[in-house]
């Protein structure tokens, strides 16, 4: 096929046509509008750079921000390690294996507005619940707090996305080749001495991709937030997409949130390929 | 050598098991319960199974035609990107060149923009062409799920060989034909990976539907969910009824096809 044909144009056509209309041309338009006063009807005068300043002495987009990063970096860390256990125990030698598979990874498959609202319920009934009966004075008022919606939702993103990680994993550590394992327990290595010299190694690579993936699953959360915390308390939990979505099409002022969303695409950008840059490297090193 | 069975595993395994569908029994138990017993207790079994929650939650869920709206803006959105996916990646596999290549990135480099960053570009321009409807919604799925879908195809017809292409070409077959009928066959495995990551985004989708869908009748079931859920906030045995309604059919797909979902979600992730 050459790129003169008619058919190479016609095969392309329709992802070109819908990428172009979907992705690139709001994004084109977009970067425009955040140096404009657009109001969504009228794109109003040039203004430089004020919205970008603005947005920076913004304090609830700065806290929205903030948030974001202590979430992030939590969940990221809870996630990662508890699916790289759940990936060890299920490839451990038990019969339950594919049973305990199936459960792990199903929160995967639920929508993060559903998985909310049943934690919603978890923490606001059951904790209270629970604590009454139990006499744990910490249990009550969750949600309602900063700090509880906070560990609320980094419990919620580790209980869904453990699963997903883990079978990154389990690809990883079923595809190790098992004469190195042998090799290394006759010649008397300890199971701390595997994991970190033969098992650790040769699954860096599934720390790229998961990495990847949880810090990108984070730092864009949506669903979950709205629907766990909507933000709430006094939106001392609210995240940057909802703050973004707030600033949109609550507070209508279209120019200026779309500025913050030009942020927020940059940040997004820069972490992937810092993060892939330096996963590369540390894989070549090991 | 042959290892032992691990019986402290299994045990840890089992336990964790249990904490991890903890949610899933507190919200079906929950779901049988009046108002009042849920303020007593809310982790004992219902004193009676009743369904009357079920029936309210149906009702105002207006569940099958919710579920109709589900099933219609997922399978339609992910036959076209499966089709027009496999068609492009297709193109830029077998075209080498400077277009393609730039293409090829083009894709690549979408996948890296999050959607709040075009979204309200993106709602006032369709909302001007009157595009804030179904068909909108389909149309933005394929651009936004191209991408992915791109990659993972252009990685599997790079194992495809061209000799393949030229035989069928050189006994008469046109570029349709030869893609139809010789290569997309081919490419099922990948097809399956890419038909259920686009199936779990888009069924468990809520911001795009809530800014396009906008004719009442029309909404998806997380739309509805939402609305629903807004509803009923200290209603949580209506709440919990409905929430279980919505899970069911995940829990019936996964049943059916949880071998195909768990290797199409990890193929998906690792290439």
């Amino acid at each position: 096929m050459r790129t003169k044909s008619y058919s190479y144009w016609l095969f392309l056509a329709p992802v070109l046509i819908a990428l172009t209309l979907v992705v690139v041309v709001p994004m084109l338009l977009g970067v425009y509008y955040s140096f404009t006063s657009w109001n969504g009807i009228v794109t109003g005068n040039f203004v430089g750079f004020e919205n970008y300043t603005n947005a920076f002495k913004d304090e609830r987009f700065m806290d929205a921000l903030w948030f974001t990063v202590k979430f992030s970096v939590v969940s990221v860390i809870m996630i990662n390690v508890i699916g790289l256990s759940l990936a060890l125990l299920v490839t451990s030698h038990v019969k339950s294996s594919k049973l305990l598979r199936t459960v792990f990874f199903m929160p995967n498959l639920i929508g993060g507005l559903i998985l909310g609202f049943i934690w919603q319920f978890i923490f606001i009934k059951v904790f209270a619940s629970v604590g009454q009966i139990i006499g744990m004075e910490s249990l009550q008022g969750w949600l309602s707090t900063t700090n509880t919606g906070f560990w609320g939702l980094t419990i919620l993103m580790s209980w869904q996305m453990a699963g997903y990680i883990m079978v990154i994993y389990i690809a990883y550590l079923e595809g190790m080749p098992k004469e190195l394992l042998e090799a290394s327990e006759i010649d008397g290595a300890s199971s701390t001495q595997r994991f970190r010299f033969i098992v650790f190694p040769l699954v860096a690579p599934a720390f790229t991709v998961s990495m990847f993936l949880t810090l990108s699953n984070t730092f864009k959360l949506y669903d979950q937030n709205l629907s766990l915390t909507g933000g709430g308390p006094y939106n001392s939990t609210e995240m940057v997409a909802m703050e973004i979505f707030q600033t949109a099409f609550t507070q209508n002022v279209f120019a200026y949130a779309q500025a913050k969303a030009v942020i927020f695409f940059v940040i997004v950008a820069l972490v992937a390929l810092v993060q892939v840059y330096v996963n590369k490297r540390r894989e070549v090193e090991m | 050598m042959r290892r032992k069975w691990n019986f402290k595993m299994e045990i840890i395994g089992l336990v964790l098991a249990l904490l991890w569908l903890a949610p899933f029994y507190l919200m079906f138990v929950n779901s049988f319960k009046t108002k009042r017993e849920i303020f007593t207790s809310t982790i004992a079994l219902p004193g009676l199974w009743n369904f009357e929650n079920y029936i309210e939650a149906y009702e105002r869920l207006d569940f099958l035609r919710t579920l109709f709206n589900s099933l219609f803006i997922t399978v339609t959105s992910v036959l076209l990107i499966v089709l027009f996916s496999a068609m492009g990646a297709y193109a830029l596999s077998r075209a080498k060149s400077k277009f393609s290549s730039v293409f090829f990135y083009l894709f690549v480099a979408a996948m890296l923009i999050p959607f709040q960053s075009v979204m309200i570009p993106l709602v006032t321009v369709f909302g001007r062409f009157e595009m804030l409807n179904q068909a909108g919604l389909i149309f933005m799925y394929i651009g936004f799920g191209a991408s992915l879908s791109i990659f993972l195809y252009h990685g599997a017809l790079n194992n495809i060989s061209r000799s393949l292409d030229e035989a069928a070409t050189i006994d008469g077959a046109n570029r349709w034909q030869v893609f139809w009928h010789i290569i997309f066959p081919m490419l099922k495995p990948i097809t399956v990976t890419v038909a259920i990551l686009n199936i779990i985004w888009i069924w468990n989708d809520y911001l795009l539907p809530s800014l396009v869908i906008n004719q009442p009748g029309k909404e998806t079931i997380p739309l509805k969910m939402f609305f629903f859920f807004g509803e009923y906030t200290k209603q949580w045995h209506l709440a919990m009824a409905g929430l279980t309604l919505a899970i069911v059919p995940v829990i019936i797909f996964y049943f059916f096809a949880q071998r195909a979902i768990i290797k199409g979600v990890s193929d998906g992730a690792i290439k």
